[in-house]
């Protein structure tokens, strides 16, 4: 083996660079509305009347805000250790036993580590058990150990799971109640730590399996789940400037899909369709609504993603990072403007 | 190969003898004492940290000892050759300490020591989770923990095949303990009888969520290890005189067994502030704080 083995020569000394350690508990820049851990705060408040809810973790209660939840309910709160596979077997066992348990680990160690604990002591049974995961896609510098860039395309190949990824504080709290009252597993991307707060000034309400049209625009269509909703609504706010009237349509619920919200959309003539999502490009939402939309024959005008590439990513802080993958607010707004200007330049 | 196979061969101890050219010590001067090692580690981990300002800093202080030893007292390695075949291998399976290895590679010549003001930083070759694709030194991409001892299994097999007298060793955590796949691994490396294997377990009594004895409890580890057909030394991992006669022990011990060396630690060793600090697997040290961690450390640097 020889030195092109790495991936980047020695660097240049240089000045100040942005640190990977920077945005470590928080996804929201300087000047945005947060509330801090609203899933922590939610399942607090939830289990003082369904005392069936018990809460596991594998040695990341800290940091997925399930100690909001082990401070108000010791006697529900079980440390399983740094032991994914077996926190995910013993949930299942409470489970079975009469509970409700909700737990929690980083997306990664969910999806890669504890996969067939979750399908067979879990899914296959259809227990009730909510599998809530930080650091759900591009959301850490750290780099591939941490970065849970599959995590979608992994559990929408299992059965009976539900899927939701939730865009702010807002809907987290919302989503939290939901997902307890629904029978049967669910995964739940979280966003922990200060989170931004923005579908609260839309009127919006969570609904599990249903999708929702936020803003409505005549040129193009975005699709998006996660925070990736937030951004397009950023994005479709700055291409006004451009007299580019942008929807976006909030998939919240990943599995299963919201069929008949997507499909009156997108078959809306004349709009293209951007499908975007803080998700691998291989095996997300993006493909679930190519899927349905071929299958169904509806064609949008045109179809187009935003969506991380199909590589192991590079470590570094995550402003950098969502702009060199293309899922910045800024990544996103010149990629759709450019898009629907080809279109334009096209027709004339 | 089905089974254990008592024909593998086993670590020829005259094969431990560095040929010419080769093993510690490393960076700058001969004969440096090993406490100036250490020393050296924790300062460089100091200045990494204060980069982030954040981070795994008291990790890097508690097992900077065990570093010194493993690079300047127990391993083979050129310095210019990361990649030699004749090395010892350092597998280092808490991605998390990669902070603490850098200082290590860093006084060992491996790594420049201007790429420390890069520690974590965008482009940079010295990310905060140890990464094989980036580092030279960096034997394996660990950070996804409880990974490391079983790749070591399969270095140490295939090191045998090849007939090598190297030795792997195996840094990883009490942490790590709770997760199955290192039990796994530890009994696969029992099985195979590894004799060219050394473990190493920081034990800090440390991990995410608060100490690892609060945790899960881990204990009683010795005999665990024992009990997987493990040859095994508990020594205090920050008394370096312990840590040379634990590894020396372990490299030349006869018997057909893996071994491993656990290292009770105390995190932040040598700033004792910070060794104070209770919460300390990721921790914040004020911009004002630096100088005085540097002073303190300083303090204690023997003649
Ligand atoms: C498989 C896996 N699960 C969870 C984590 C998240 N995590 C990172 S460090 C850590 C604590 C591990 O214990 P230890 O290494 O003893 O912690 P320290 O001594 O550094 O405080 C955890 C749970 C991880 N990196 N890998
Ligand atoms: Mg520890």
């Amino acid at each position: 083996m020889t030195r092109d083995k790495y991936r980047r020569p020695a660097p240049a000394p240089a000045g100040s660079r942005l640190t990977t350690s920077a945005m470590i508990a928080s996804l929201a820049g300087p000047d945005q509305r947060t509330r801090p851990a609203p899933f922590g705060h939610a399942l607090a408040e939830l289990a003082r009347e369904r005392t069936d809810i018990v809460g596991v973790t594998a040695d990341l209660a800290k940091y997925t805000d399930l100690h909001i939840f082990a401070q108000a309910h010791p006697e529900r709160f079980f440390q399983m250790g740094m032991a994914e596979q077996v926190m995910i077997s013993a949930a299942a066992g409470l489970a079975r036993e009469g509970f409700t348990p909700f737990a929690t680990t980083y997306a990664v160690f969910a999806s890669r580590r504890a996969y067939d604990f979750i399908a067979m002591a879990i899914a296959e049974e259809n227990l009730d058990v909510k599998v809530v995961c930080a650091l759900p896609g591009l959301t850490t510098g750290y780099g591939p150990s941490h970065q849970a860039t599959e995590d979608i395309a992994i559990f929408r190949g299992m059965p009976n799971l539900t899927i939701i990824d939730p865009c702010d504080a807002h809907e987290i709290e919302q989503a939290v109640p939901a997902i307890a009252a629904h029978r049967g597993p669910v995964y739940m991307r979280l966003l922990r730590g200060n989170v931004p707060l923005c579908l609260d000034e839309y009127g919006y309400r969570f609904e599990l399996g249903k999708a929702q049209l936020i803003r409505d625009g005549q040129d193009a269509l975005i699709v998006s789940s996660g925070f990736m909703t937030m951004r397009a609504l950023e994005a479709a706010e700055a291409l006004r400037a451009d007299k580019l009237e942008v929807g976006v349509l909030h998939v919240p619920t990943i599995k299963p899909l919201d069929e008949a919200a997507i499909l009156r959309e997108a078959g809306r003539t004349g709009r293209m369709v951007i499908v975007a999502e803080n998700h691998s490009i291989v095996g997300g939402l993006g493909e679930a609504v190519a899927g349905l939309l071929m299958r169904s024959d509806v064609r949008p005008a045109a179809f187009r993603q935003i969506a991380l590439p199909d590589m192991f990513l590079d470590a570094g802080a995550l402003p950098t990072l969502h702009d060199r993958y293309g899922i910045s607010t800024e990544a996103m707004t010149r990629r759709v403007r450019d898009w629907l200007g080809e279109r334009a330049a096209a027709a004339t | 190969m089905a089974g254990p196979q008592p024909g593998l061969p086993a670590s020829g101890q005259d094969e431990q003898t560095p040929p010419d050219g080769a093993g510690p010590p490393g960076g700058a001067g001969h004969n440096v004492p090993l406490h100036e090692r250490a020393y050296r580690i924790r300062r460089n981990a100091l200045r990494m940290g204060e980069v982030q300002g954040q981070g795994y800093i008291a990790q890097a202080l508690g097992v900077a000892d065990v570093l010194a030893v493993s690079y300047f007292h127990a391993m083979r390695y050129r310095p210019e050759e990361p990649e030699w075949e004749g090395r010892d291998r350092f597998l280092l399976s808490i991605g998390h300490y990669a902070i603490a290895l850098y200082a290590a590679l860093i006084e060992a010549g491996i790594l420049p020591e201007d790429e420390i003001e890069t520690y974590g930083t965008d482009d940079s070759r010295l990310p905060m989770s140890g990464m094989a694709s980036y580092t030279p030194g960096m034997e394996i991409t660990g950070g996804s923990l409880g990974q490391g001892l079983g790749i070591a299994v399969g270095m140490c097999l295939g090191l045998k095949c090849k007939r090598s007298g190297s030795f792997v060793y195996c840094l990883f955590s009490d942490g790590e303990c709770d997760e199955g796949s290192v039990w796994e691994a530890a009994m696969s490396a029992g099985s195979w009888k590894l004799d060219n294997l050394v473990g190493i377990v920081d034990v800090n009594n440390m991990q995410a969520d608060g100490p690892s004895t609060a945790v899960l409890n881990f204990e009683p580890l010795g005999a665990k290890f024992e009990a997987f057909g493990w040859h095994v030394e508990r020594v205090d991992g920050n008394d370096l005189e312990a840590l040379v006669a634990a590894f020396d022990r372990a490299r030349r011990l006869a018997e057909p067994k893996p071994r491993i060396v656990i290292c009770d630690t105390r995190m932040g060793k040598g700033v004792p502030f910070l060794e104070a600090r209770e919460r300390n697997h990721f921790l914040r040290v004020e911009p004002e704080e630096w100088s005085r961690a540097r002073e303190a450390l300083d303090a204690g640097r023997l003649a």
